[in-house]
């Protein structure tokens, strides 16, 4: 049983992570600011039950989630599954996968951070549908893994993946429109080739 | 080459490091190989970085603060 005494200690250091995902939540900072509070607030009064030793920032983010759900997720009107369009897997290394290797010398970090801003990107995440925008942000964000993450979620690991798998694709899709309005690629291309712009390495 | 559709379908748990040590093993033997399913697992990976990256936020200070004292009013 956790001590409350050393709440603060432990926990405020994660203030950064939870306000992040509380912000591509609610996609409002006044909202972010309440649900961070509430879930530092709830946490704190809960704290008996966490187990010293185990992922500390699992629990609270289950705390958020769990708050979002209940508070804020009423408000809104929730994008339904079906309206995440099929997107094809790789989406983005087909179209853009070239890229890196048009400038030599540069890795595709170097050119995926030059393509899509900061604002681009949580905009792409925060267009993602409520489920999957959670865990794409868990996974890919924080970087918890499946089990923790269907922990969190309260789902089996199957549906996990599948959410990851689909909202991933989406994600990709989303920056491609971004890339797109760089004038870094042309109108979505329903059936592109695939990339394999760089020669096979000679052994 | 034969394992390649095997690879891709299996990228997204190879980088979540969510394989088995085999699985993983073969993964890495096929991608040491294959040079277009090592591009494809590099692009997947960096695009991941860059969502990291590009996903930060600064706590305003004054939550911060609304946090530490209403911990404190709880006694």
């Amino acid at each position: 049983m956790a001590d409350q005494a050393t709440f603060a200690d432990q926990a405020m250091p994660l203030m950064s992570s939870l306000y992040g995902g509380a912000l591509r939540m609610t996609r409002n900072p006044a909202d972010a600011d309440d649900l961070v509070q509430e879930t530092y607030l709830r946490a704190y009064r809960g704290f008996g039950g966490f187990t010293e030793g185990t992922n500390l920032k699992a629990w609270m983010y289950r705390i958020l989630t769990n708050t979002y759900i209940n508070a804020y997720r009423a408000k809104q009107r929730r994008p339904e599954e079906s309206e995440l369009a099929e997107v094809e897997d790789l989406y983005l290394y087909k179209r853009l996968g070239g890229l890196e290797a048009a400038s030599l010398g540069r890795s595709a970090e170097d050119e995926l951070m030059d393509t899509f801003s900061e604002a681009e990107v949580k905009a792409a995440v925060e267009a993602l549908p409520e489920t999957f925008r959670m865990a794409v942000l868990l996974a890919d964000v924080e970087g918890f893994s499946y089990k923790e993450i269907a922990e969190i979620l309260d789902i089996p690991i199957g549906t996990v993946m599948s959410r990851l798998h689909r909202g991933r694709k989406a994600l990709q899709k989303g920056l491609f429109d971004y890339a797109v309005t760089h004038g870094l690629a042309d109108h979505p291309d329903p059936d592109p080739q695939p990339v394999t712009a760089a020669p096979a390495p000679e052994h | 080459m034969a394992d390649c559709n095997k690879t891709l379908q299996e990228l997204y748990q190879f980088l979540d490091g969510q394989l088995t040590d085999g699985d993983r093993a073969h993964i890495a033997h096929h991608l040491d190989e294959c040079s277009p399913c090592l591009e494809a697992f590099d692009f997947e990976a960096e695009l991941r970085a860059v969502i990291r990256n590009r996903c930060t936020d600064t706590v305003p200070e004054s939550l911060r603060q609304r946090i530490a004292q209403a911990i404190e009013a709880e006694g």
